[in-house]
């Protein structure tokens, strides 16, 4: 195959050849090459296959509105799908293939598809799988899910390697005055103006170079821009995408910063995801060029007539030799010329009766009034069929034989990033594209943006776009003004289809996702007569492009089925990402680990240093179980559950929220914010309570105890510790304003640990100084005294029970968590105490029926959790007049706790498994298992959780749990959630 | 992304704080009646414009603050603390 490249034009360095391997085959390229460029001038036309008729297809833009060159970069855990060749810069050893085709590009067992076209048209998949599920809900899934695996196998795009990202991103945060988006002319000046009144200014390209169209013109240097840019202290992020636009002048951007050059090392990340916020924003971001329908509008060869400009005069690569370029404005003829003087024969189909320009080249052949109608040919171009403009239903008049076809069927300025911030676009009938609208944010739209087609006005609006920004800051009253859009010498003419005249045209408007104008006026026949719908039924503009290049088309094609104006029609909102970001670049380094904060508690490595394996509870590492000698997790927990019933054990409860609550009124506050009497607790006691929410469903269990007059200590559940103190300031700086209370949290301040067992009392009293206070008359149940340890560390303990055995907690400064460890744990050691984890702890708890967060989830009332005595009824609290409201006193038959045996006392059953009356198993079942445990003391399995109509209604008959999740059904017995020591004799002792 | 101007903190992201509801509320007394409170909780105007509403400053200076912002534009109008006291603070401080 012949190089297409040739001497005299294009800026890449021919100094430094670059290989690239495509296909599994090795090709050179220069330095300054995209993929594209690279492939053009290798000659290699067929670059991918399309989505559902696997049509050849080639290159057909040069940027990142690309349709056609979709590819794979890399291999294994490094694949890359559906990279645009045109955006992707070439490096030494870049690996690139083709997508959706098999075996290759070349070669494709899928291009059958094309000549079952028919059963593809839009909507083929809703009509196909019409009341089968997913489109219909019923029984058989099945049908659907065999039909689906082929269907996406044969339609789609690039396929992701399944492996793990090896790749590291960033996410990263900065502030300035003005963001400029894009490096155009436009772009350039406004960063020059800005820059020079001394403000810190922002400019993003998201191409390698600056400059914009203008890296196409021969003399425009863009290293000396990027200099005197720099030098007047713009900062330059290029290679860096404006994905979305948000509120406050806040911007998204994706800085790809190794994606050019092969790079295997971790220390610089893959791409860099921007946070930015800005006092203004100027939009550069250009315009784009269109196509034409027409009938075989996608073979290899046709490509917008700017992209040809740009791998000339950039590249150096001449894409044909044989050139028609087909048009309905005046953009192409400068390119033409160009073309021409490279060396190509050129033929411009110009669907206007004349045009007037000044020194344009005669060597090129004009015919006035003519149209592209059908391009012969299939792997590549042969000829092209044309027809009169002016003689409709259109018929071929002419055929020209060519190697290359060139499109312009007008620009369409890129208002993206303002469509995101909700702002809809105007249609302009005098240039034919949507103009930005008007927007009272501070956002200025500039150059071909907004719809300014010439240099020296694009410049103009650069300018203005600045002084606009400085004017809204208030720097500058300096008057402005924006130039006229538009600016061509003779006007546009609307050019959207050709119609084709025989059946089974392809006349594609949206190349990527293959939807064709037959496809648009199907859907009109069948109804989609909206905008909104005919793009969700034809999926026009759905594909990775999001239709920058087929939508005015499309839109076009529906005005003219309904009998309107395009802007009757409407427009379809663009929504972020401007160009597709890839889900690494959103986690940034919230991967793994690093996936969310982790929380330790103070004696977590003296946890682990005595065999802990940890358990995540919410965002806290725990100690799960302390595993002897191999123990199993079952062997483990029973032998430590045992042992706290038997004797001693200690486990970590710092997790535990903890709240400092002060001031006059902490005692009025803390009596409106439990459902039980607080008013009269007295000093040196605690309490435990309950919080309702304001709808009278409960929110939270814990302690409270009274320091002193004025000042509580409130200890909250582990999950909802945040929650409370949100709460709590809530109702303080909101509601209760007059109340004289401070809180404050002091979760981390204090480290806590349970001592648990009837041996506690004796162990804990050989850590203090003084012993005797923790004697039963001293300290009875629920007091707590202020105590010294042997080593003088000032604690606080608290004689409460989770366990149900004689209990209490040791609360210490966090620093001297580890000392205070290494204290009680040898004196338990000397009862053959153990260390125990949550496991043993829930199992404990399960034993006695405590609720947590699995039973109080958010659905339960006081009386549901079986705590009724503890909602007062001599005071008014949070959720007082609600507990009782009509919908949860009605009903008789809410689900109540209650606890739960296996009939077969040798049976195990889990959490979440669904309570059902015998010959009933159906839906949610009349209950539900919420924590179960082996309970050691009993000798089998328990569970607590909620049944309809409680223990009352169903304590003499045999249910049915049922879990369909592990596939396992067992009779079960309801029974009370207080299964050991009812009474509380031991906690008690 | 909406940025709101703590007046304790300056002006931040709205990442930094959590939503809490409806700041036109007047929450009923603890004694009023059930159907006071099923007022208070659960009726809702949908308003389109702007609403004041409540929002948490809880990864800052953990304050509750009034915010009238448009639902429609995101646009903020006033920022204030809820307590009347923290209020004439934040007057005094200017
Ligand atoms: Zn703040």
């Amino acid at each position: 195959m012949s190089s297409k490249r040739i001497d005299n034009f294009g800026k890449i360095n021919r100094d430094k050849i670059i290989s690239f391997n495509w296909e599994k085959k090795n090709y050179f390229g220069y330095e300054g090459d995209t993929l594209a460029s690279a492939l053009l001038a290798n000659n290699i036309k067929i670059v991918g296959r399309s989505f559902k008729y696997h049509r050849p297809r080639g290159i057909m833009s040069c940027g990142v509105e690309e349709s056609g060159a979709l590819v794979t970069i890399g291999s294994l855990e490094k694949r890359d799908p559906n990279v645009r060749a045109t955006s992707q810069e070439l490096y030494q050893g870049l690996e690139a293939s083709g997508q959706n085709a098999f075996p290759n590009v070349n070669f494709d067992f899928g291009e059958i598809n094309n000549y079952l076209s028919r059963f593809f048209a839009a909507g083929f998949y809703y009509k196909t799988f019409m009341g089968v599920p997913p489109f219909e809900w019923g029984s058989g899934t099945s049908i659907w899910m065999f039909f689906e695996k082929i269907i996406r196998k044969a339609a789609g795009m690039g396929k992701l390697s399944r492996l793990a990202d090896p790749d590291s991103y960033e996410h990263a945060h900065d502030f300035c005055d003005i963001l400029i988006v894009g490096s155009g002319p436009a772009g350039i000046a406004a960063a020059k103006e800005a820059a020079d009144k001394k403000l810190d200014v922002i400019l993003v390209e998201q191409d390698s170079l600056l400059g914009g169209d203008q890296i196409a013109e021969k003399e425009f240097d863009t290293n000396k821009t990027l200099q005197e840019l720099k030098g007047l202290g713009v900062r330059i992020m290029n290679r860096t995408t404006a994905f979305g636009l948000y509120d406050n002048c806040v911007i998204g951007l994706i800085e790809r910063v190794t994606d050019h050059i092969y790079y295997d090392k971790k220390d610089i990340p893959r791409q860099r995801f921007w946070t930015i916020r800005a006092k203004h924003i100027i939009v550069g971001s250009g315009s784009l060029e269109r196509h034409i329908a027409f009938n075989n509008n996608d073979i290899p060869g046709v490509m917008t007539v700017n992209a040809a400009k740009h791998y000339l005069n950039r590249y150096g690569v001449l894409t044909g030799k044989d050139i028609v370029i087909a048009t309905n404005n005046d953009s192409v003829y400068n390119t033409a010329d160009l073309l021409s003087q490279a060396g190509a024969k050129v033929v411009i189909l110009d669907s206007r009766k004349e045009v007037k320009l000044d020194n344009f080249n005669n060597n090129i052949q004009v015919k006035f009034e003519t149209v592209p109608y059908s391009i012969n040919g299939s792997r590549k171009i042969k000829s092209i069929d044309i027809a009169d403009a002016n003689h409709q239903p259109y018929s071929k008049i002419d055929s020209i034989s060519c190697d290359q076809v060139l499109i312009s069927g007008g620009w369409s300025p890129a208002v993206h990033l303002l469509s995101h911030r909700g702002v809809k676009a105007k249609w302009n009938a005098e240039n034919l594209c949507f103009l930005p609208g008007d927007t009272k944010e501070k956002i200025t739209m500039i150059g071909s943006a907004r719809g300014i087609w010439n240099k020296s006005d694009c410049i103009k609006s650069g300018i203005a776009g600045a002084l606009d920004a400085m004017h809204h800051m208030g720097l500058s009253k300096t008057n402005y003004f924006f130039p006229k859009e538009g600016g061509w010498s003779n006007p546009i003419q609307p050019l959207y289809e050709v119609k084709y005249n025989k059946s089974r045209s392809k006349s594609f408007v949206d190349y990527q996702h293959d939807v064709t104008a037959d496809d648009v006026r199907l859907a009109h026949r069948e109804g989609f007569i909206s905008v909104e719908h005919l793009k969700r039924y034809t999926t026009l503009g759905m594909a990775n492009d999001q239709g920058k290049m087929g939508n005015i088309i499309g839109l076009s094609l529906m005005a003219d089925l309904l009998d309107k104006d395009i802007p009757e029609v409407g427009t379809t909102v663009f929504r972020p990402p401007y160009t597709p970001v890839s889900i690494g670049a959103l986690a940034g380094r919230n991967v793994g680990k690093h996936f969310r904060p982790l929380r330790v508690t103070p004696m977590h490595q003296w946890n682990l240093d005595h065999g802990a394996i940890m358990i995540d509870v919410g965002l806290y590492q725990r100690p799960w179980y302390f595993p002897k000698n191999n123990e199993t997790l079952s062997e483990s927990y029973i032998r430590e559950t045992t042992t706290v019933r038997k004797s001693v054990g200690v486990c970590d409860v710092t997790s535990l929220g903890k709240i400092a609550i002060q001031g006059p009124d902490a005692t009025e506050f803390i009596n409106r914010v439990y459902s039980n009497a607080f008013a009269k607790l007295p000093i040196g006691k605690t309490r435990y309570g309950i919080m309702l929410r304001d709808d009278g469903i409960v929110m939270d269990d814990g302690t409270s105890w009274r320091l002193s007059e004025n000042e509580y200590l409130m200890t909250t559940s582990t999950a909802q510790a945040g929650k409370v103190m949100s709460w709590l300031e809530e109702l303080l700086q909101t509601r209760w304003t007059d109340l004289k209370v401070n809180v404050t949290s002091v979760s981390e301040q204090w480290a806590a640990a349970a001592i648990s067992g009837p041996k506690s009392r004796e162990a804990i009293k050989n850590c203090l100084e003084n012993p005797s206070l923790i004697e039963n008359k001293n300290l009875p149940f629920m007091g707590f005294v202020s105590a010294n340890l042997k080593d003088g560390t000032p604690c606080r303990i608290v004689r409460i029970s989770f366990s149900g055995e004689l209990g209490y907690e040791i609360y210490i400064g966090s620093d001297y968590a580890n000392s205070m460890m290494d204290l009680i744990w040898k004196e338990v050691q000397n009862y053959n105490g153990c260390l125990y984890g949550l496991e043993a702890l829930g199992a404990l708890r399960v034993e006695k029926g405590h609720v947590t967060g699995a039973e109080l989830d958010g659905r339960v009332t006081i009386e549901d959790a079986g705590l009724g005595k503890m909602a007062s009824t001599k005071k008014s609290y949070i959720g007082s007049a609600m507990r009782t409201r009509g919908s949860l006193s009605a009903n008789k038959d809410r689900e109540q706790l209650v606890g739960f045996f296996p009939v077969d006392k040798k049976e195990t059953f889990d959490a979440g498994t669904i309570v059902c009356e015998k010959n009933k198993i159906k839906g949610s079942g009349i209950g539900r298992i919420t924590s179960v445990t082996h309970s050691p003391e009993l000798g089998h399995w328990i569970g607590i959780g909620f049944v309809q109509g409680g223990k009352e209604k169903w304590h003499n008959t045999t249910l049915i749990g049922s879990d369909p999740v592990r596939n396992k059904q067992m009779e079960i017995e309801v029974v009370s959630p207080h299964m050991i020591d009812p009474e509380g004799k031991r906690m008690h002792a | 992304m909406i940025r709101i101007k703590c007046p304790y903190c300056g002006e931040r992201d709205h990442s930094e704080f959590t939503y809490g509801g409806d700041a036109s509320i007047n929450y009923p007394s603890l004694d009023a009646s059930e159907a006071e409170w099923t007022e208070a909780i659960f009726f809702r105007k949908n308003i389109k414009g702007f609403q004041k509403e409540t929002w948490h400053h809880l990864n800052g200076c953990r304050m509750w603050l009034e915010v009238e912002r448009s639902t429609i534009t995101h646009e903020i109008k006033s920022v204030k603390p809820c307590h009347p006291d923290l209020q004439k603070l934040m007057e005094l401080k200017k």
